[in-house]
């Protein structure tokens, strides 16, 4: 059995909320290592060390994974659920946030409107915002990237 | 309205299934797939793939706003439920309703009243047809003086359970307030409904179904009946069309009587009406419709030529029944095996992982339904069907010959199956002689020599 990028993501988020500073699994020819590099929650970038089994294709390159670590050190805030994605508290406000807004955690980033039932979304990290990746008004599916956040703060 | 463009609300070979006959009538397809189903064949082959939440069912398969929200948006204007998940669920629905998205399936109403064990048994009886002796008890003196008249065995099911689920059995009267107890409790967490009824236990007894199509105007035909007696615990593993053995004359009771029932409610789509019958007493009763598409349907199609899934989507469209019941024509024997990943020597185990090989049977009078190709992950979040092996032939011997073929040719590497399983099954005397009773698996398991998977085992 390997790990698909959304169950590894997952595991990452169980053990970033855990007290637990590092994480190995073995399964099957694959060897999952994942570590946390610094104390505090401000620098939760973890290792990963997920390879795939000899005599295997590469896994197609995964979106996202995990909470999308780019190139450029940014990371992406995941949607939370499938819905609309609304950057306003109502048509015509101003934005949540913005690019260059610095954000925290528990930061109000947008809204996702399911059946119209509205659900806060909240950064989930700090840094600042440096690209907005979903529009407003727009379908986001679950796990889709909403804005990246780059370090700062 | 004819559909253009169809949300499947579901996952698997089922996904596969419904995707095919959008492509057999031009119809787009859109899935909506959890976090863990992303690279699934579904998802592939679907026009366009979105995905609703995350791995675990309960955020994503089970979750009626986020599929009813992505379907809208989408812009499809219908949603087929498949089976499992939310399929048999008032709720999505009643929210396709409002969103002006055409269910595939039953009405509202019509769902409420069957996912109500003990209302279907009450539709059931109105409609002049046969129920299991038994019924609902709401207090202790009750639940005493009906199983004292039923006697034991006799089974405690629950009002919300179904397909198998929820069902005790009672072998000592003194132990029926524990075993109540217990059953309700169960029922009320499983199916968030307390209520639980009796009745007697038929112990030799086939299962034996009737596929329907209703125009929701009062019009409905059958397409035969399928018999799915080769269980375990009440989950089926072989299907086929028609029963073998089954009396002429109980066989046709029993098809009027699914009509009868699916008449009176004036059923819309496709669906299927659950009987035992009682091979001693030659009695049959009614047990549970299931409102939707079963995983068994492909048997009713190899023998009809019917393609269920598209007739599904015309009485949605309101183009009503395309036939009538002389136009429905059951030829020869039609029989499936379902391929779990589960390992039989393993109590059943789910196998969950990845799948490195999957050789799956071709030719004539040979239909496979599955999602599941090399490389393909098995959740472990889901049902653990990879595949059905539906064989067709001009009569059960020659149907029984192609699916030794067929299973002899059926390779899964990477996660343990049933299928060495199945081969021996298929392979036993009494099955091939054919009219088992429901006991038939356990009693197949209890003689058959310890380590009579082992050579499998040793292949894998």
């Amino acid at each position: 059995m390997t790990l698909s990028a959304s169950e590894i993501a997952e595991i990452m988020k169980l053990i970033d909320e855990s007290s637990f500073d590092e994480f190995n699994l073995e399964m099957n020819g694959v060897k999952l290592q994942l570590r946390r590099s610094g104390r505090g929650r401000s620098a939760p970038a973890p290792e990963t060390g997920a390879q795939v089994p000899a005599g295997e294709a590469p896994a197609p390159p995964v979106p996202g994974l995990p909470a999308g670590l780019s190139s450029a050190g940014g990371r992406d805030i995941p949607a939370p659920l499938l819905g609309t994605f609304y950057r306003a508290p109502k048509p015509g406000a101003a934005p949540f946030v913005d690019l260059g807004a610095q954000v925290e955690e528990d930061t109000v980033v947008g809204i996702i409107e399911v059946m119209k039932l509205m659900n806060t979304v909240r950064a989930g990290m700090r840094g600042i915002i440096t690209e907005i990746l979903a529009a407003d008004g727009q379908l986001v599916e679950y796990g889709s990237p909403l804005m990246r956040v780059g370090a700062g703060g | 309205m004819p559909i253009r463009r169809l949300f499947i609300a579901n996952r698997g070979e089922i996904a596969m299934r419904i995707i095919r006959t959008c492509r057999a009538l031009g119809v787009e397809s859109i899935i909506g797939v959890s976090a863990a189903d992303r690279e699934s064949l579904p998802a592939r082959a679907a026009d366009r793939a979105i995905c609703i939440g995350p791995a675990h069912p309960a955020g994503s398969y089970l979750n009626p706003e986020a599929i009813v929200h992505a379907a809208r948006a989408s812009g499809a204007d219908a949603l087929h439920p498949g089976y499992g998940f939310l399929s048999e669920r008032p709720r999505l629905a009643e929210l396709c309703a409002a969103e002006g998205i055409l269910f595939v399936g039953p009405t509202p109403a019509q769902l409420a009243v069957f996912g109500d064990k003990v209302r279907a048994r009450a539709a059931a009886e109105a409609a002049g047809v046969p129920v299991v002796p038994g019924g609902e008890i709401s207090t202790a003196d009750e639940a005493r003086a009906l199983a004292e008249r039923l006697g034991v065995p006799l089974l405690v099911k629950a009002a919300g359970g179904g397909g198998g689920r929820g069902i005790k059995c009672l072998t000592r009267p003194e132990e029926l307030d524990a075993l109540l107890q217990l059953a309700s409790a169960e029922a009320g967490a499983a199916f968030g409904d307390a209520r639980v009824y009796l009745e007697r236990f038929v112990a030799r007894a086939r299962h034996v179904e009737v596929q329907i199509l209703g125009d929701g105007c009062g019009n409905v035909v059958h397409l035969g009946e399928r018999d799915c007696s080769v269980q375990r615990r009440y989950q089926k593993l072989i299907e086929e069309t028609p029963a073998p053995g089954l009396p002429t004359q109980v066989r046709g009771a029993l098809l009027e009587s699914a009509l009868r029932l699916a008449a009176s409610v004036r059923y819309r789509g496709a669906g299927t009406v659950e009987f035992i019958y009682d091979v001693p007493r030659e009695a049959y009763y009614f047990l549970e419709v299931n409102a939707r598409l079963q995983v068994e349907h492909g048997v009713t199609e190899a023998a009809t030529g019917i393609d269920l899934v598209a007739e599904q989507l015309a009485i949605a469209a309101g183009e009503g029944l395309r036939f009538g019941q002389a136009g429905i024509v059951l030829r020869g024997c039609a029989i499936e095996c379902r391929v779990n990943a589960e390992d039989p020597e393993a109590d059943f185990r789910p196998s969950p992982g990845r799948v490195t090989r999957a050789q799956w049977p071709q030719g004539e009078g040979v239909r496979v339904d599955t999602h599941i190709g090399a490389g393909a992950d098995v959740p472990p979040f889901y049902d653990s069907l990879l595949g059905k092996v539906i064989v067709h032939g001009p009569d059960r011997e020659a149907a029984l010959r192609r699916l030794h073929g067929a299973l002899a040719e059926t390779w899964i590497e990477g996660v343990a199956s049933n299928i060495g399983f199945q081969r021996e099954v298929t392979a036993d005397a009494e099955f091939r002689a054919g009219g088992v009773t429901t006991d038939f698996v356990a009693h197949f398991l209890e003689r058959r020599p310890p380590g009579a998977g082992a050579a499998r085992r040793a292949h894998a």
